[in-house]
């Protein structure tokens, strides 16, 4: 593994990993989505580092964002030069230990990275699904994990842990699963979104619906709807980032040049950061799991769908021992709408900790290196692990 | 007083003191936990489940690695999500003395906890007499070893006044402790007997409603 540490800015890395699929609900069955729609077959992808011990109590879910996949941590094959999305958090010896723990990361349904989503063919037409794809639900992404975990022959996870719409799923799987989830570590996340995270996706969407190559979601035989996908993520780096971190970042600093240009160029270095990001974006993104992935973030009520519009009813199912942790800068999941399910928590009498980080980053805090976040999950892991003999 | 005579390394004596106040198993909160000294020798020894709360992000940090439950925040507001009766133990510890609204907290206390132990340093004790009679300057003891400018504390607390304050809130006292610690990290003590007005350097009281 020795020829990869040159790639791997803290620790050791797991090393190569493997992307497999599990494909279930396969005709005539179907898997029941909360829409009352259906799906058959299902597949997901996913990845799994480290081993299912004996006694099976050492295993790790980890939930992504919204344009995450499986691939956490580790590399495809030796020249890979990048490693998966949270490589500094997972490994061994690192926060979340691959020598200690059984880790299970799948790419949520709807997403475009190998598991069911509208860019995936439909089995009969072979075409893809397009729009024809159902709308889908956080809960229908948590019941699909299910599945895989039940394919895996995993009982009980240790944590499950994700941010933001990862953490919308590890906040999901304690009240959908509450016998099956030990504890819980919900990152820079909400139970659901307030009217400005939802009017920023809806903002996004129609950037995609308004670029007429998008033609209503059929645009898989031709020119994508990439200025589209390209400004939704744009809009997405906005509400990701803080005032403070893009002060720092970019100020108002100019982009190779001495004065400004008097055309739209991008004069400013915040604007080509952006135009780049956008750009990056559509090399690996689909526009049409982008419209299905915030959608489900948009629907996602904890209150509304376990608690008939009582958080403290929602919670009174969990069981899991929790973290909670927010950031002092993110102004899409704000601290006030964690010390929210902190306070419904507490009042179900449930073990919860929590803490809010300082850090200037904003929403993307928790995907950035960060040695408190790493420290305290590490340690909130391991005493879970210890405290909970087979 | 078992608990009193095993030594534990790094655990201060006031700690101890309100630790042998506690039952095994019950279920504690502690106010202004820091780095969870109290909590995790309460884990250890009495196996109680215990919460803290904590403003300072390193401490909630230490907490957590050590396996403690804790939540981020400010006690006044905190203590207010918790059902009636949540916990066996209530523990303020040398926190009364910064707080804003002390009667109203102590009656919030009293309904989320059966018992509350609270301590503070008093204010009574002669060097703290003497030295404000004799140089005029506001008393700085290693207790309270702040100018009057840079303390946190907002407030003074003699043991006689909060018997006085007990009266006047209508909680009861079930146990009163008077100690000294050495000045060395106060890890060593000794309970004080006689005239505690005088000679302690903290108060420990168990209260609960009448």
């Amino acid at each position: 593994m020795s020829e990869y540490i040159q790639h791997d800015q803290t620790g050791v890395s797991v090393g190569v990993v493997e992307k497999k699929t599990f494909t279930f609900a396969q005709p005539p069955a179907a898997m029941a989505l909360e829409s009352g729609a259906s799906l058959s077959p299902v597949a997901i992808t996913y990845e799994t580092y480290g081993s299912l011990n004996s006694h099976k109590n050492n295993a790790v879910l980890i939930c992504h964002a919204l344009s995450g996949d499986s691939h956490v941590a580790g590399y495809y094959s030796k020249v890979d030069p990048k490693p998966g999305w949270w490589d500094f958090m997972v490994g061994p010896g690192k926060g979340i230990d691959t020598d200690k723990f059984f880790v299970v990361c799948s790419n949520i349904l709807g997403s475009c990275y190998g598991s069911s989503g509208p860019a995936t063919h439909h089995p009969e037409t072979s075409q893809p699904h397009g729009l024809d794809f159902p709308v889908l639900t956080i809960g229908d992404m948590v019941s699909a994990q299910k599945a895989l975990l039940d394919h895996l022959g995993v009982k009980k996870l240790l944590m499950v842990i994700g941010g933001s719409i990862g953490g919308m799923q590890v906040l999901e799987w304690t009240v959908r699963y509450p016998d099956m989830v030990i504890s819980a570590i919900p990152l820079a996340t909400t139970t659901r979104h307030s009217a400005l995270a939802i009017a920023f996706n809806e903002v996004a969407r129609q950037a995609i619906m308004a670029d007429p190559n998008w033609n209503q979601g059929n645009y898989y035989d031709g020119a994508k709807p990439d200025m589209g996908l390209a400004v939704a993520r744009m809009i997405g780096h906005i509400t990701y980032l803080s005032d403070e971190a893009l002060r720092q970042k970019f100020g108002r600093r100019l982009q190779n040049k001495m004065d400004v240009s008097f055309n739209f160029d991008a004069d400013f270095q915040v604007e080509s950061y952006l135009r780049y990001q956008g750009g990056k974006f559509v090399q690996r993104f689909d526009a049409n799991s982008f419209l299905y992935i915030t959608k489900a973030a948009d629907y996602f009520d904890l209150k509304k769908n376990h608690g008939n519009g009582s958080l403290v009813e929602a919670f009174s199912k969990a069981r899991a021992r929790f973290l909670v942790i927010s950031f002092t800068s993110d102004w899409l999941y704000p601290t006030y709408q964690s010390r929210e399910m902190v306070q419904a928590m507490k009042k179900n009498g449930l073990d919860v900790s929590f803490c809010e980080i300082q850090a200037d980053c904003g929403h993307d805090a928790f995907l950035l290196p960060n040695k408190r976040l790493i420290q305290m999950i590490k340690g909130f892991l391991d005493r879970v692990y210890s405290g909970n003999p087979s | 007083m078992s608990i009193l005579e095993t030594r534990h390394n790094g655990t201060r004596f006031d700690l101890k003191v309100i630790a042998s106040l506690i039952e095994k198993d019950a279920r504690v909160l502690d106010l202004g936990c820091g780095e969870g000294d109290l909590l995790l020798f309460l884990q250890t020894h009495k196996h109680v489940t215990g919460t803290g709360i904590e403003q300072n992000e390193e401490n909630i940090a230490r907490c957590i690695e050590k396996g403690l439950s804790v939540i981020h925040g400010d006690i006044n507001a905190e203590v207010k999500d918790y059902p009636d009766a949540s916990f066996d133990y209530v523990i303020v510890s040398q926190t009364l003395q910064q707080v804003f609204e002390p009667a109203e907290l102590i009656r919030t206390l009293l309904s989320i906890g059966k018992k509350v132990i609270v301590s503070f340093p008093n204010f009574s004790h002669w060097r703290i007499r003497l030295q404000l009679l004799l140089s005029g300057y506001a008393p700085v003891t290693p207790q309270l070893p702040y100018q009057w400018y840079d303390t946190p504390n907002i407030r003074v607390i003699t043991m006689k006044d909060f018997r006085k304050f007990a009266r006047d809130i209508g909680f009861r006292i079930y146990r009163e402790i008077a100690i000294n610690t050495s000045h060395d990290k106060a890890l060593e003590g000794k309970i004080v007997r006689w005239f505690p007005d005088i000679l302690a350097e903290y108060g420990i009281f168990l209260i609960g409603n009448k």
